[in-house]
């Protein structure tokens, strides 16, 4: 009996389960744009996940109910749950790579680097345009050997540059850097690394000492970082945490002496989830921002009005609402919008294929003007991408914590991109030449 | 010494339906790619067959051996680490000498952190394990001509080519898989009948009484780190290769040494089919479970979260009822299906 019980619940669940999903739907999204959204919602790091997928959302609800959808097509969000992992956003991605029922996908809007970065050769075989928002492989802005693969808005090269050129504004202009000490507290990984060149061409350029610490993951223990910081007498340090770290750091900081306010923490260190749960310690705290924070966007409030006082809103806790990460969501699917309607005009209202969504990437040309008219005036800053250029124009603002909530300091810095273009560019060539592949045949248009 | 008798040589008489059930797995393994979806082959039937493997390798060592190891990650990342840096940097070696060295240097250093074995047991003896599961992540990110320099410290698929042949598509992945697969469980399965595997479970059974049947105790129980550790590694390998197609040291972390032990546990011990039972089990159940709810549609209903945060309590769920029901693993279950089903023939015919 209970081996018959146990047989059938295990069989009903394997099998059944996965045949249903192949039956069930008989293509009745045909004509709407699939979105496949690789979320993490469990996980340690699903805090940074939830708000940003509540933006992206609400944001399409908008579209697609308010505005009718885009050019009149829908878009069809299908949420896969990765638990931050690369090994279920692969199945996610294989699930939903060819579309699902009728609905095909033209873009992919990634939401892990580490998935990204893994997905680099399986988006080059399948053709499939994969978007980095504010963070990929900076060599991969170079369209011509990665054709498939956007790190828009922002890398982390340029975002050294600002920051060493907010420094050089707070002392007096760059000529004063001489002497100056800049230590670089980073996340032991990858992404913490990344600046470590950038900045030793910098310290090389204008001559301030570059000093880099790594603190290990997860980084809940910088006690003698922060010493070796007041040690070598720093002046400023940049900040370049992930998850725990970020708070514990500022609260080290407090505890050793270390003025906030010369602290500028880097994109992934400046949400409310990086200062709250320093208290105190956290304010004067600055921070690189590429999605500012705040309500007060005119979309924000059109979100607020059609979609969230609608009861149509993906927030549980409402007080996320223009939060960093929300607004990373909501800049994130203005972004997506804005590339399927530049794809729309060359190619008819319908659903876009990928090879079509990476030419309306490739196109892709957001001016001020626009922002305004979507009523992003503050949120987003200017972006056009051409085929040999796939990040656009990065640009950050500088905030600061009041304890409250952040204050903008300055508008869109760029930063030095021309100091590294070279550097950048070198690093792609060489890529191309390690797994040699063929030069890309000059894009059309 | 009953339990020593009751293994191996009991599953004898059974060898019939045995054989045909081989067989048909032979057969269903060879149709497969040509029907299925490069979905299927990519993300489920590898990743199941690859932490299969790495189950059996611990197997070997829980199951048969009666130790323990919390590091079978730490040795799958050792293989995935040398296959990357024997392709890299000699490329004059073939792929599939390139994976058996890397399998023997996991065994080397799977050996090494097996020597705590000769002088503690039990509970104490997975601190040791515990430590190269730390080790060896901490290596390979701290030092990083093991990833060649790469800013971002992962490793990618070097070229999957065998005699010329390249590997590098889906069936051509899974081919490699279920090769490398096969072999290995040939070796598994002989090993166990073979004098080595008998000495094994005598130790499991009670070390006392092996040594004084003249069974070089200290000897064998380094000898199942070291093949474990090999299976562990080549496992290793192909998850990084063959199903990632990149990795890094985090790919390796503690939660997978847990998930290979839970592959062993769920699937049962001292069972070879149960390990592929225990990683179709711990692979497929959550993505069953999340393609479910999309097809009942439920996901339009009830909040995101909600149901992500629910599928994981459901998962839990299953895997508590399951040990309840049949603490011995899915692999008894089976067993015990296959008896039922070949005793009710003979009861049916006139």
């Amino acid at each position: 009996m209970t081996l018959h019980k146990t047989l059938a619940l295990f069989g009903a669940l394997l099998l059944g389960s996965t045949s249903l999903s192949a039956a069930a739907h008989a293509a009745d999204h045909d004509g709407q744009q699939l979105y496949p959204l690789l979320s993490y919602r469990t996980g340690p790091y699903a805090p940074s996940g939830i708000p940003q997928w509540a933006g992206i959302r609400d944001y399409l609800t908008y579209v697609n109910d308010v505005q009718g959808g885009v050019d009149g097509v829908k878009v069809f969000v299908q949420e896969c749950e990765t638990a931050y992992t690369v090994e279920r956003a692969f199945e996610c991605y294989e699930r939903y790579k060819n579309g699902y029922d009728g609905a095909p996908v033209a873009i992919l809007m990634g939401t892990s680097s580490g998935f990204d970065a893994a997905a680099s050769e399986k988006v080059r075989a399948d053709k499939i345009p994969l978007v980095t928002n504010a963070g990929g492989r900076e060599d991969a802005v170079d369209g011509s050997v990665f054709p498939y693969q956007f790190p828009l808005l922002f890398d982390y090269w340029t975002e050294a540059s600002i920051v060493v050129d907010y420094v050089a504004k707070q002392v007096g202009g760059y000529d004063k850097l001489k002497g100056l000490k800049i230590a670089t507290l980073y996340h032991d990984s990858g992404y913490g690394r990344d600046t470590i060149e950038p900045l030793a061409t910098l310290s090389k350029k204008y001559g301030f000492e570059d000093i880099e610490i790594p603190v290990p993951h997860p980084g809940e223990q910088q006690q003698a970082q922060w010493q070796q910081i007041k040690q070598q007498a720093a002046d400023w340090v940049f900040f370049r945490a992930w998850g725990v770290m970020a708070p514990v750091g500022i609260k080290t900081a407090a505890r050793v002496g270390f003025p906030a306010d010369h602290i500028i923490g880097d994109i992934w260190t400046g949400s409310e989830e990086d200062v709250r749960p320093a208290g105190t310690a956290a304010k004067g705290y600055l921070a690189v921002s590429v999605f500012p924070s705040g309500t007060d966007f005119k979309v924000s409030q059109t979100l607020k009005k059609d979609v969230i006082d609608a009861g149509k809103g993906d927030l549980k806790d409402q007080s996320k609402f223009g939060s960093v990460y929300y607004n990373a969501g909501l800049v994130t699917a203005i972004i997506y919008i804005e590339a399927l309607r530049t794809g729309h005009k060359q190619f008819g209202d319908r659903p876009l294929t990928a090879a079509e969504g990476q030419w309306a990437l490739e196109h892709l040309d957001i001016t001020p003007q626009r922002i305004e008219e979507l009523g992003a005036t503050g949120l987003l800053s200017p972006l056009k991408v051409t085929a040999s250029d796939h990040e656009g124009s990065p640009a950050a603002k500088i905030v600061q914590w009041d304890g409250k909530e952040w204050h903008a300091k300055t508008d869109w810095l760029n930063g030095d991109r021309a100091l590294f273009h070279d550097a950048i560019f070198a690093k792609a060539a060489a890529y191309a030449k390690e797994k040699s592949l063929p030069a890309r045949e000059a894009a059309t248009n | 010494m009953t339990a020593i008798i009751s293994q191996a040589p009991a599953d004898r008489p059974v060898l019939t339906p045995r054989t045909v059930l081989l067989a048909l797995g032979l057969v269903i393994l060879a149709v497969v790619p040509v029907i299925g979806s490069d979905y299927w082959l990519n993300s489920l039937i590898v990743p199941t067959l690859v932490m299969g493997l790495a189950g059996v390798g611990l197997n070997l060592l829980t199951g048969y051996a009666g130790l323990v190891s919390l590091g079978s990650a730490a040795f799958m990342s050792i293989g995935a680490f040398s296959t990357y840096n024997l392709i890299l940097r000699v490329p004059a070696l073939p792929l599939p000498v390139a994976l058996i060295v890397a399998g023997l240097i996991a065994a080397s250093a799977g050996v090494l952190f097996g020597l705590p074995s000769l002088r503690i047991k039990g509970f104490y003896l997975s601190a040791s394990t515990l430590g190269a599961q730390f080790f060896f992540e901490w290596l390979f990110t701290n030092f990083h001509w093991f990833s060649n320099d790469s800013m971002s410290l992962t490793i990618s698929a070097p070229r999957l080519a065998i005699f010329g042949h390249d590997l590098n598509s889906p069936v051509g992945r899974y081919s490699l898989v279920v090769v490398t697969t096969l072999l290995l469980l040939w070796l598994a399965h002989n090993l166990i009948d073979s004098r080595i595997g008998r000495d094994w479970m005598a130790i499991r059974d009670m070390d006392t009484a092996a040594a004084v049947a003249g069974i070089p105790v200290g000897r064998r129980k380094l000898l199942a780190y070291g093949v474990s550790s090999f299976f562990c590694g080549i496992a290793g390998a192909l998850w990084a290769f063959c199903y990632l197609g990149t990795a890094d040291a985090h790919a390796f972390d503690l939660d997978k040494s847990f998930q290979v032990l839970f592959i062993v546990i769920i699937g049962g011990s001292a069972s070879i089919l149960g390990n592929f039972l225990g990683a179709a089990f711990i692979v497929l159940t959550p993505i069953a479970l999340d393609i479910l709810v999309q097809a009942l549609g439920l996901d339009g209903i009830v909040d995101h979260g909600t149901v992500s945060n629910m599928l994981r309590i459901v998962f839990g769920a299953i895997i508590i009822l399951l040990l309840i029901k049949e603490p011995d693993g899915l692999a008894s279950l089976i067993g015990r299906l296959a008896r039922r089903l070949s005793a009710r023939p003979s009861r049916g015919t006139p």
